[in-house]
C-alpha cells in the first residue's frame, strides 16, 4: 500500500487548518488507518501542541531534510493511537531551510512507511505554501463562512487550479447555524455558489474545539461532541465513505438541542 | 558582448534581479540559466529575481518547474516579463508580477495583437478566481464566472458568459464606446474608459445586461434585450 498525501490550506491565517488537520488524524487513526502529520508551518511550529506532544520532540522536518536524522526517529508516535505520528516543523529555521523538492522526496519516502500523510500548510500563498502542496495528491480548502476567508480561499483554489494540481475539496469551519439563520453569516451554499468545489465537510463552531487545542485533546476524541463528529465524517469521506452531512440547522437536530440546552439560542 | 551571443543576462534592479534570456531552445536557455546560478551560488542565494523571457511561450507546467528549481537555489521568482500573451497569462494565473516597476528601458511594451487592428479577442475558458488580473489590449471573451478579487482590463468590449462580481474595465485605452455584458452583473466595480461605477443595482432574479456610456457620460447598466 502507498500513502496518500494530503495538504490541508487556506491562504487566510487562523481558519482552522492545524485544528483540522490533528482532528482529521486523530479520525483517521481511530478507523485503524496509519498516519503521519506533517507540521509545515516552519518557523511557526504548533501542531504538536495541538497534538499534545510537544514534550517529545528530538528531531523536526529539517533535521531529516538535512541528514541529520533518520525519517522513523523523527516521526513521533502519539500516545493514545498506536499508529499516529508526526514531523514537528523546526522552531528556529525559517522557510527557505526546506525546498518543493525537499518536500517530494520526503512524501515518497513516507509513501510506504503509513497510509495517509497529512501536511499542514502555513498561512499566505508564499514559499511555505508551495512548499507544502508541492508532494500533495490531494488537497483541501479550509474556510470560514466569512468574506475575507473566502476570498482567500478563491485565490487559493486558483493558484492549485494553475499548479495542475487538481480540483480541491472544502472544509467549511466554524459555522455558526443560528447566524446563518439571522442571515449575519455566510451560509454553506453562498460559500460553495462562489468557490464551486466540492464540499467534504462542514464544522460548527465550538467552543470546546478550543478546549481541546489547548489541552492537546483533538476533538475528535470525544465521542459525543459534534465538532468531531463532523471531522470524523470527513476522514470517512476521504476514504471514499459516502457520508452525509450533519444537519446543523434542524431545530429539532441534536446540534439545535445542545444550543437551546446550553442557552446560547 | 552583443545581446545575440548571450544567452542570459543579468541586470541589478532597484529590488532584485532582471534576467532577460535570449532566442534559442527553452531547455537549453533554462539550463544555461540554472548553471550561472549554480557557478555564483553566493551571489544569487535569497535573490529575488524578474525573468525578461521575450518571446518564449511557456506553459504552466515549464514555468512552475522553473520556479521550482529556482527555489530549489534559493532564488525566487517574482516577475515574468513576455511579449507573448500566453507567457503573460501562464505568470499572471501563477500570481507572477508580469511588470516592474520600472518600464524596460528601450521599449514600452506592445503585444503582438495591436498590429491586428480591434477585431482581437482573448478567449478566457474558465473561471477568474480571486488575484487573477487579464490584461489585453483588444475584446476579452470569459466564459465563466469573475469572482470577487478578479480583475479584468480590456482595451475593447468584455463578453461574460456567467457572473461578473470582481472588476471589469473596458475601453481602457479611453474608448468610451466599449461595453460590458454578462449573464449576470453584480460586480464589485465596473469602469469603461474613465467612468467608473461603483455600484449597480443587483438584480433579484439576474438576468443579461450590458454596461455602457450613456447620453450623458454616465456609466450605466440595463436588461438585455433580444431581437
Ligand atoms: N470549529 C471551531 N470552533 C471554534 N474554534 C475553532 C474551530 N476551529 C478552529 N478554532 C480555533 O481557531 C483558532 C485558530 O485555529 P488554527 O490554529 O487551527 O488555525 P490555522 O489556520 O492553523 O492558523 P495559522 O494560519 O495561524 O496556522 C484556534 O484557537 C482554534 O482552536
Ligand atoms: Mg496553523
Amino acid at each position: 500500500m502507498s500513502a496518500k498525501i494530503v495538504t490541508i490550506t487556506s491562504g487566510k491565517g487562523g481558519v482552522g487548518k492545524t485544528t483540522a488537520v490533528a482532528n482529521i488524524a486523530v479520525a483517521l487513526a481511530s478507523l485503524g488507518a496509519r498516519v503521519c502529520c506533517i507540521d509545515g508551518d516552519i518557523g511557526l511550529r504548533n501542531l504538536d501542541v495541538v497534538m499534545g506532544l510537544e514534550n517529545r520532540i528530538v528531531y523536526d522536518i529539517v533535521d531529516v531534510i538535512e541528514g541529520r536524522c533518520r525519517l522513523r526517529q523523527a516521526m513521533i508516535r502519539d500516545k493514545r493511537l498506536p499508529e499516529l505520528y508526526l514531523i514537528p516543523a523546526a522552531q528556529t529555521r525559517d522557510k527557505s531551510a526546506v525546498s518543493p523538492s525537499d518536500m517530494v522526496r520526503l512524501g515518497d519516502e513516507l509513501r510506504n512507511e503509513v497510509d495517509w500523510v497529512l501536511i499542514d500548510s502555513p498561512a499566505g500563498i508564499e514559499r511555505g505554501f508551495r512548499n507544502s502542496i508541492a508532494a500533495a495528491d490531494q488537497v483541501l480548502v479550509i474556510t470560514n463562512p466569512e468574506v475575507s476567508a473566502v476570498r482567500d480561499a478563491d485565490r487559493v483554489i486558483g493558484l492549485l487550479e494553475a499548479e495542475e494540481k487538481g480540483s480541491p475539496s472544502l472544509i467549511l469551519n466554524r459555522l455558526n447555524p443560528s447566524m446563518v439563520r439571522n442571515h449575519d453569516m455566510l451560509s454553506a451554499e453562498d460559500v460553495l455558489d462562489l468557490l464551486a468545489i466540492r464540499l467534504i465537510g462542514v464544522v460548527p463552531e465550538d467552543e470546546n474545539v478550543i478546549v481541546g487545542t489547548n489541552r492537546g485533546t483533538p476533538i475528535a476524541l470525544e465521542p459525543k461532541s459534534i465538532a468531531g463528529q463532523a471531522f470524523r465524517n470527513i476522514a470517512r469521506r476521504m476514504c471514499g465513505e459516502d457520508v452525509p452531512f450533519l444537519e446543523l440547522d434542524n431545530k429539532g437536530s441534536l446540534w439545535a438541542r445542545i444550543q437551546r440546552m446550553t442557552g446560547r439560542k | 558582448m552583443d545581446e545575440q551571443t548571450v544567452p542570459v543576462q543579468i541586470k541589478g534592479l532597484r529590488d532584485g534581479l532582471l534576467i532577460t534570456i535570449g532566442n534559442g531552445e527553452w531547455a537549453a536557455l533554462e539550463a544555461a540559466l540554472l548553471e550561472q546560478i549554480h557557478a555564483r551560488q553566493s551571489f544569487f542565494r535569497g535573490a529575488r529575481i524578474a525573468l525578461d523571457v521575450g518571446s518564449h511561450i511557456l506553459r504552466v507546467n515549464e514555468l512552475v518547474a522553473l520556479r521550482d528549481r529556482l527555489s530549489d537555489r534559493g532564488v525566487s521568482l517574482w516577475a515574468v516579463l513576455s511579449e507573448s500573451p500566453t507567457t503573460e497569462k501562464t505568470a499572471q494565473l501563477l500570481g507572477l508580477a508580469t511588470r516592474i516597476s520600472k518600464p524596460r528601458p528601450e521599449e514600452t511594451r506592445k503585444f503582438a495583437v495591436d498590429d491586428l487592428g480591434n477585431a482581437t479577442a482573448l478567449f478566457v475558458n474558465k473561471t477568474l478566481r480571486s488575484g487573477t488580473r487579464i490584461e489585453f489590449p483588444g475584446h476579452v471573451v470569459v466564459v465563466g464566472d469573475i469572482n470577487p478579487g478578479a480583475e479584468v482590463v480590456a482595451g475593447g468590449n468584455v463578453i461574460v458568459w456567467g457572473r461578473v462580481r470582481g472588476m471589469v474595465h473596458a475601453g481602457a485605452k479611453g474608448d468610451s464606446s466599449a461595453y460590458i455584458c454578462a449573464l449576470d452583473l453584480s460586480p464589485a466595480q465596473l469602469r469603461i474608459a474613465e467612468e467608473v461605477s461603483a455600484i449597480l443595482t443587483p438584480l433579484k432574479s439576474p438576468r443579461p445586461e450590458i454596461a455602457s456610456i450613456n447620453q450623458d457620460g454616465k456609466l450605466q447598466s440595463s436588461p438585455w434585450e433580444p431581437g
